[in-house]
């Protein structure tokens, strides 16, 4: 409770978002507030449920209710067998992880923060990423590596870093980047399905957030495609492409231009890889202006794959000015509080980077 | 004559004085102690287990004890006030207990020219490898007067021959062995004191470390502050072994008692002349007890009883146990010790204020500090027209 509410403290900034919380209930009304923690909660609770192979392992998953109380409960209701406590040895279980995998289980492994990910990242890559393709589709690794990715707030360089390009970058691994409660529950959730290793990138600073969740999304069944993006807000002059967090950015810049009569088209990636370019070049067919936003650096970054891919395509010839990326700044992260701030993209930034683009 | 004084009624363990040397000045000017034996793996023998502490010292230890503890207390305050952001793993608990005669034992026995590395609860030991409470406390609020300039936090601070400060589980270890395989390299007869934790005594670049300090005889004492709990996990949950002073399997260990500065001291300085004596690394179990939880956003009682911390807090605080083997000898009065508080409290009061007074870095030294040695370069900012500059 305490540190989902300072979570919510912490994301102030996005002031759209921010209403008071309200328990959340089961088979609920359409409309119900649902924080990203307790979306991501469910959807590991329902799958759980749905098939006995999965099961979830990590740091302090278990009795401690999760590092950051994504999983909550689930140990008291499924026990040792399916929610395992590790010791602090990331290479080591996410090998056992995979292996499990390999032997027909479907885990999930959770790494306290991506950081840690760094330690075990040949397991990830070599064992589980390539492991299909090098036995030419007789060994399936169906596995989901998740937890919180990217910066927090004043957590230093060390625990701030975005991953999202890294992984991104390897065939046979699929990276999901959700935004809010529906995206996290229904990506989650195919996430889990998925026959394949995903790295499913969750944001600690939108834990606490919470949103409102349609009567669809209440369903057991319910899963958001991996691999399709969803446009947030229709617009006609811009087209505002970004993941996770700084999609709520966008949403705060679109509204503010609006103002000044520029209408932002923002589109919620969802899926990293593989990512939907097609979304994206329609977008800008009718936009003719695109703007990036990502938290993470920009050398070979997200945003820059996107320009590439731009370029490479039929929109190319729709744009009226070169893509803009708006990324975090290309040092690593400093902890005073000020320095942080201008490390990461702000609405700010997105505005001016608009209006650049577009040339007013 | 000569006899000890009666006033020992509240027992320490295992510390009896033997005897005393009386002059005609006030105080006594030293004292020898009988120590708790330590556990041995792979050793003929250990450390002394009688061991004197000569008045100066005693005051000096208790001074940087109390130091250390409020200057974490006042971390504590500052972060519940949001002065201080982000993760906050204080030393107290440990300091409190353990750690705090860790630090202040392991300082003793060493030089400053000597080399120290630790993980992430790092307040006491750059406060005795030499940094200022000033510095340090400026750095946890972020301000330019910080240790670290305010770009590394609680995590990152640095000073001469104390390399962090450590954000990665673990990843400390192999980094300590480095710094030793440096000193063997440069033949300076300095050795490197590279502290992990229990949690982290799973973690492989710990093992991998060990065989090569071990293969090359490296001049590093490995010390795991055992403060029984990684995070929220016992150590029964996450260890199959929790000896940890023999996980070194072929490196010698000892098991200390870490909540006795004396027993600290005695066993580094042991560890210290194996290592200058070209015999290769040894390993040092302390342990310890961490009073809060494992950092501010941690309460510490949901796996751990109110029982058991106040248990061990009244039993074998480090500070107490001091405080009173220094009155009861005759080393030191209560005015005397109330002094020091009295010093230490207007210390840490007088770097608070500077703390939450000094300013925050410039923005111009954003990009500052990614090469060293370089000539000025071009930071790409948080968009394509926003170019910043770096320098060195």
């Amino acid at each position: 409770m305490a540190t989902s509410l300072r979570s919510l403290l912490r994301s102030g900034k996005n002031a759209v978002f921010l209403v008071a919380r309200r328990g959340f209930q089961r088979s609920a009304p359409a409309g119900v507030q649902v924080t990203v923690r307790d979306a991501l909660n469910q959807a590991m609770d329902e799958e759980l449920e749905r098939d006995e192979r999965v099961f979830l392992m990590g740091e302090e998953v278990a009795q401690y209710d999760g590092a950051y109380k994504v999983s909550r409960g689930l140990w008291k209701k499924y026990g040792d067998k399916r929610i395992i406590d590790t010791p602090i040895s990331e290479m080591g279980f996410a090998g056992i992880a995979v292996g499990a995998a390999m032997a027909g289980l479907r885990p999930i492994c959770e790494f306290m923060t991506f950081n840690f990910s760094m330690q075990a990242i040949d397991q990830v890559i070599n064992s589980a990423a390539k492991t299909y393709y090098m036995s030419a589709g007789l060994q399936p690794v169906p596995i989901v590596f998740r937890g919180p990715n990217g910066a927090s707030a004043g957590v230093a360089a060390q625990h701030s870093q975005c991953f999202a390009a890294w992984y991104a970058h390897c065939p046979g691994l699929k990276v999901v980047s959700p935004w809010n409660s529906e995206d996290a529950k229904g990506l989650l959730k195919s996430a889990i399905r998925d026959d394949n290793p995903v790295v499913f990138l969750e944001n600690e600073l939108m834990y606490g957030v919470p949103f409102e969740m349609s009567e669809d999304s209440q369903s057991k069944d319910f899963t958001i495609p991996i691999g399709k993006a969803k446009i947030e807000r229709q617009g006609n002059h811009v087209t505002l492409v970004s993941h996770s967090r700084f999609v709520g950015h966008c949403l705060d810049a679109a509204a503010v231009l609006a103002k000044e009569g520029i209408e932002c088209e923002v589109i919620n990636l969802r899926t990293i890889r593989p990512m939907d370019v097609e979304s994206i070049e329609t977008s800008v067919m009718k936009t003719n202006h695109l703007v990036t936003v990502e938290g993470g650096w920009p050398q070979f970054g997200v945003g820059a794959e996107i320009c590439a891919r731009v370029m490479e395509g039929s929109a190319f010839n729709f744009l009226d000015a070169p893509v803009t990326r708006v990324t975090g700044v290309d040092i690593p992260m400093p902890y005073a509080k000020i320095l942080e701030d201008h490390s990461l993209p702000q609405v700010k930034d997105i505005i001016f980077s608009v209006k650049k683009t577009l040339n007013v | 004559f000569g006899k000890m004084l009666t006033s020992i009624t509240n027992v320490l363990r295992a510390s009896a004085v033997v005897m005393s040397a009386r002059t005609y000045a006030d105080f006594t000017s030293q004292a020898t102690f009988e120590i708790k034996k330590c556990d041995l793996h792979k050793l003929e023998e250990g450390p002394a287990t009688q061991v004197v502490m000569t008045r100066d010292e005693g005051l000096q230890y208790y001074r940087v004890m109390q130091t250390m503890r409020r200057m974490e207390l006042k971390a504590d305050q500052l972060y519940k006030q949001k002065i201080i952001r982000g993760f906050c793993h204080l030393y107290d608990g440990q300091c409190y207990i353990e750690p705090n005669a860790c630090a202040v034992g392991i300082e003793a026995s060493i030089n400053l020219t000597d080399h120290l590395i630790t993980a992430y609860r790092a307040h006491g030991y750059t406060y005795t490898r030499g940094g200022t409470v000033k510095e340090i406390m400026a750095e946890l609020t972020g301000r330019r007067g910080g240790i670290a300039k305010g770009k590394g936090g609680s995590m990152h601070m640095y000073c001469k021959h104390f390399y962090g400060g450590n954000g990665i589980v673990g990843a400390q270890v192999p980094l300590g062995a480095g710094v030793a395989l440096a000193c063997k390299y440069q033949g300076n007869n300095e050795l490197c004191v590279c502290l992990y934790g229990d949690g982290a005594a799973n973690q492989g670049q710990i093992f991998e470390t060990y065989n090569m300090a071990a293969l090359w005889k490296l001049p590093v004492i490995f010390i795991c502050e055992n403060n029984r709990y990684g995070m929220g996990t016992s150590v029964e949950r996450a260890a199959a072994s929790t000896d940890y002073y023999k996980r070194g399997e072929f490196i010698p260990g000892l098991r200390v008692d870490g909540m006795d500065v004396l027993c600290v001291r005695e066993a580094a300085r042991f560890a210290a002349d194996h290592c200058r004596s070209g015999k290769g690394p040894i390993l040092m179990e302390l342990q310890t007890y961490r009073y809060h939880g494992h950092s501010m956003s941690d309460p510490g009682v949901s796996y751990r009883t109110r029982e058991e911390i106040q248990e061990v807090r009244s039993k074998s605080d480090p500070i107490s146990m001091l405080k009173d083997r220094l009155l009861s000898n005759n080393m030191a009065s209560v005015e005397e010790l109330k002094e020091i508080d009295v010093e230490v409290r207007k210390e840490i009061e007088d770097a608070a204020q500077y703390a939450t007074t000094d300013p925050e870095p410039p923005l111009e030294e954003l990009c500052n500090h990614i090469f060293s040695n370089n000539p000025p370069l071009e930071v790409r900012g948080t968009n394509p027209w926003a170019k910043l500059k770096s320098v060195s």
